[in-house]
């Protein structure tokens, strides 16, 4: 595959598509924008199995220096490919999901979705710094948009706050990398990667960089964007919200935060540390609390995020490929527990919980859809939440106990909200004549979530697919932070190592 | 030097003058009838200004012993000088046609002539006689503009408002170009720059430099010196609006860039101090009084205002790339207000009558959809939001500016950016989620729809393809100066 231009034919494909949908009346928007999706599918999986497992750590290289300052720099590596392999897998879900429910100006919806897809596949394999901005960014224009004209009631308001929270978290993130670009004299994502900024300087770069990271991801106290987007956007735009958007926080301190700042990031973990731990214990309550499905599973989207961030920053390999997994698994889980929303919601309009009940005997294979997501998402073994999560905690275990003690608690009370949500909209009586009068799941919304479904387990049962072309990135990360890893604070000493693993295993079996 | 080399160098104007010369008469004895002649010939006219630049190339240097100047810096903001007014001069007669109350007048391509002479003498001026010269050139013919519309007391209003501030600005400039003569002896800028750099603290040089600053500030709109803008612009008629907006601008910038650079350069500290605040204070305060606005045009002013301070931005770095980043970012400015103005010609009611609410653009994403995403694209690019081509204008000059070491001064003008993205939302929001209104008549007009499909191109991720040719060319500029 080497010299063909994939990456860039994967970015073009939705652009022409996008641009072609608005031409056409709604019916032939729909099927383009399919077609479109799935085609750009095909060529992932081309991109998948073209991709050389331990072969070159960039791979698809593409480089033109089309625009003076900075070039059209495209490349992968496993995390980017996965991302990749997320996001393309997503969109045709998306496209089916609003297939019928989205009746108001369809050409511009889909071609919202396909600008969308264009960008995150850019965004993820940019290597360029500034290339990578433009496409960061450029993402908020389609979300703005499709939150604004096809969101609920208060569609206005979540679509501000979407726009201008995020874009004020990336703005100084653009001057951090106005400053590197200017002192390592390039612009190229790898050979910064490989450049060493003294350490006082990192400290503010690795803080502009997390201002936006951290909004994008979202980290608690930054997260209150998210239940208001969620909230207001149609089914497809949370999908596709929580699926990849959240990922580009995680994407951006895996490729930047770690390795450029590496000193910074040992010095400021405590701080992910800290806000992880509240955002898990804090959020995973509010969620128990919740009264709209979308609310409740916005904020578990925040928690779960926050398993991510501890994993990344535990400085070892359990962590680091922990949080990738868990950030696919939420992408495909939460994903799926959108459109499990939008399934109902289409029924009966409305996303109350208390308006439901009893929906097991009157939706059968929903209801058996719905428990696998809600507990892949609690991280119920033989799914993928439970290999994410299990290795995100395990590697933060080695560095801090304290912060997986606490995290840990968030897997009780992610099993708490959960079934509770669960248990009130699948079990019960059946609350009236409205519900009874249901339908269960139609051809088409079947081939949404039979597919989400499947990955779910296959991520559960073998995540060896998933982990194998990232390996090989790990360890570079791995060898790149290395000089700057923090102490852990269990303190193994080196004559009683056999006590310190029994208690660590002991540790984990609680779960 | 001999004359013949002389005006050789000072051709672009010598076309111009001449030029508004003979269509003053054409226009005195033909009437109104001539309208139309006159505005085809005005356009010949500057476009053979632009030729006259062309011809000449790449060679330059200083004509009628040091009083104007023709170098790589003057050319580029000359030639966005002329093609902005030959754009003003297309779009009047629509406007004018369907508006209610007075006809254009062949006196409007004439008054923009002379105009562009005054301006390409305020970016060519390196020497204080000079550049009053230019300035009072360029702004007594944009009074008279501002006014065009005699019946409208609107218009009126704002030529005279325009006119007695530009008057006080004039004579804090003149009084600030008197202190810096008293002070160093000289009218030349290499003059003056060797006064600043012997004595840059004398007293009467530093007060000198604040008055002819806050002169030439006056007159990009920015703040403190910038209250006139939202009346003059309101007020004036569009195609009048949309040349204030565009090529005075480019001018007045081209011209402090000069000033500050040329004349300045040694007293660089000083002045930054006063670039930075101007800059800072046009960036928030054009962004937090926009949010008010119910009017697109008075909306556009603040925008302006904005706008000017982020140019500014690249100034205060005071470095070959800073100066390259202001021309960049007027370059990419010009294109995106005049193609929003090109969006506010078009906003007519059944009866053809002009409408500036902001409110009446409600659901033109469906009335329209192609005109409300040319207008979408404009206002985020005016926010600055990638992948439009207006985030390339602000980056240049944050990139310029970081270069520089002021890093506090990118970081407060950067997440100020964040406000007037607030406004530019706003527009979008009302034509993309708002209910439709009552909504445009549709205009038939082939020349305004071709140059508002260019505007949009250029301001489109396209654009981004032009940055090799746009940074060779402002670098060039750019080294002409420092």
């Amino acid at each position: 595959m080497s010299g063909f231009p994939l990456l860039s034919l994967m970015i073009a494909i939705p652009a022409i598509a996008a641009m072609a949908c608005l031409l056409v009346p709604a019916e032939t928007a729909r099927r383009m924008a399919l077609g479109a999706t799935l085609l750009n599918l095909l060529l992932g999986i081309v991109l998948w199995t073209g991709f050389e497992i331990g072969g070159a750590r960039w791979q698809f290289v593409e480089n033109y220096a089309l625009f003076g300052r900075f070039g059209w720099a495209l490349g992968i590596d496993g995390f980017a490919l996965l991302l990749i392999m997320l996001s393309v897998f997503l969109m045709p879900i998306c496209i089916g999901a609003s297939w019928r429910s989205v009746t108001q100006r369809v050409p511009e919806y889909m071609a919202a979705f396909l600008v969308t897809e264009m960008l995150m596949i850019g965004t993820f394999a940019a290597q360029d710094l500034f290339l990578f901005y433009i496409f960061f960014e450029a993402g908020l224009i389609p979300m703005y948009l499709i939150i604004g004209i096809w969101g609920g009631v208060n569609r206005i308001y979540a679509s501000y706050k979407f726009f201008l929270y995020t874009l004020l978290g990336s703005v100084v993130m653009l001057i951090a990398m106005l400053y590197m670009a200017a002192a390592a004299g390039t612009s190229s994502i790898p050979a910064l990667m490989a450049y060493d900024f003294p350490a006082s300087v990192q400290t503010w770069l690795w803080l502009a960089f997390f201002a936006s990271f951290a909004v994008k991801m979202p980290m608690w106290p930054v997260h209150t964007w998210l239940p208001d987007a969620h909230v207001q956007a149609p089914t497809a735009g949370s999908v596709i919200l929580a699926g990849v958007l959240l990922k580009l926080g995680g994407y951006g301190f895996l490729r930047f935060s770690l390795p450029m700042f590496p000193e910074a990031s040992a010095q400021l973990a405590w701080l992910i540390f800290a806000l992880s731990a509240v955002a898990v214990i804090y959020t995973s309550l509010v969620a128990l609390v919740q009264a709209d499905m979308k609310k409740l599973i916005a904020y578990s989207s925040v928690a779960h995020m926050a398993i991510v961030t501890i994993g990344l920053f535990a400085f070892n390999r359990q962590g680091i490929e922990g949080a990738m997994i868990v950030m696919l698994s939420h992408g495909l889980v939460s994903g799926a527990l959108f459109l499990c929303v939008g399934v109902i919601y289409d029924r009966l309009h409305t996303r109350e919980i208390a308006r439901y009940g009893g929906l097991s005997s009157i939706m059968p294979r929903y209801a058996v859809f719905f428990l696998l997501f809600t507990m892949a998402s609690i991280g119920l073994p033989g799914t993928s939440g439970f290999v994410g999560e299990f290795l995100s905690l395990m590697g933060t275990y080695q560095l801090s106990t304290w912060t997986a003690l606490l995290c840990t608690t968030g897997i009780i009370l992610g099993a708490a909200y959960a079934l509770y949500l669960y248990r009130r909209i699948a079990f019960g009586p059946i609350k009236s004549d409205e519900v009874r009068g249901m339908s269960d799941l139609s051809t088409r919304e079947l081939w949404l979530l039979a597919p989400v479904a499947a990955v779910v387990m296959w991520m559960g049962v073998y995540p060896e697919s998933f982990l194998a072309p990232m390996r090989g990135d790990v360890a570079a990360l791995l060898e790149r932070v290395d000089r700057a890893t923090p102490p852990s604070d269990s303190n193994p000493t080196a004559g009683r190592r056999v006590a310190a693993a029994t208690h660590a295993a002991s540790g984990e079996a609680h779960r | 030097m001999s004359y013949a080399a002389n005006f050789a160098l000072v051709l672009p104007e010598l076309v111009l003058s001449l030029g508004a010369i003979a269509l003053m008469m054409v226009s005195a004895w033909g009437g109104p009838q001539s309208t139309r002649g006159v505005s085809i010939a005005s356009i010949f006219v500057l476009a053979g200004a632009i030729v006259a630049l062309a011809a000449r190339g790449a060679g330059g240097g200083d004509a009628f012993a040091g009083l104007y100047r023709a170098d790589a810096f003057a050319d580029f903001a000359k030639v966005l000088i002329f093609v902005a007014a030959a754009v003003s001069i297309v779009i009047a007669p629509g406007f004018f046609q369907r508006t209610a109350g007075d006809d254009l007048r062949p006196e409007y391509p004439v008054l923009i002539l002379l105009s562009s002479a005054g301006m390409g003498l305020m970016v060519s001026a390196v020497d204080t006689m000079t550049l009053y010269v230019g300035l009072e050139l360029q702004s007594l013919a944009a009074y008279v503009l501002a006014s065009f519309m005699r019946r409208d007391t609107r218009s009126a209003e704002a030529g005279l408002k325009y006119f007695v501030l530009g008057a006080l600005a004039s004579g804090i400039l003149l009084y600030g170009i008197s202190l810096v003569y008293g002070f160093s002896g000289t009218t030349s800028f290499n003059g003056i720059a060797d006064a600043y750099r012997t004595d840059g603290r004398a007293l009467g040089l530093v007060f000198g430099m604040v008055f002819v600053l806050a002169g030439i500030a006056f007159k990009i709109a920015a703040v403190p010196f910038h209250m006139w803008t939202p009346d003059v612009y309101e007020g004036s008629p569009t195609p009048v609006t949309a040349f204030f907006a565009s090529a005075p601008k480019v001018a007045a910038m081209g011209l402090f860039v000069r000033v500050a650079i040329e004349a300045m350069g040694p007293a660089a500290d000083a002045w930054r101090q006063i670039v930075i605040f101007s800059a800072l204070a046009s960036i928030v305060l054009g962004a937090v009084a926009a949010i008010g606005q119910s009017n697109v045009k008075r909306l556009l002013a603040y925008s302006s205002i904005n706008n000017v301070g982020f140019a500014l931005i690249g100034l205060a770095a005071g470095t070959r790339e800073g100066v390259a980043s202001v021309l960049a970012y007027m370059a990419i400015y010009i294109v995106m207000t005049l193609g929003s103005f090109l969006v506010v010609l078009r906003m007519r009611d059944e009866a053809g009558q002009p409408l500036e609410a902001i409110g009446s653009l409600s659901g033109l994403s469906r009335t329209q959809p192609g005109l409300a995403l040319a207008m979408a694209t404009f206002m985020f690019s005016l926010a600055g939001i990638p992948p439009l081509f207006g985030f390339y204008a602000k980056f240049a000059v944050f990139d310029a500016a970081v270069r520089a070491g002021l890093f506090p001064l990118a970081v407060i003008g950067i997440v100020s950016s964040v406000i007037g993205a607030y406004y530019y939302l706003r527009i979008v929001k009302t034509m993309y989620f708002d209910e439709p209104a009552a909504g445009y008549v549709k205009s038939g007009d082939r020349v305004e729809a071709g140059l508002l499909v260019i505007a949009a191109l250029i301001v489109s991720p396209l654009g981004y393809l032009s940055i090799p040719a746009l940074s060779a060319w402002t670098g060039a500029a750019a080294r002409s100066l420092l």
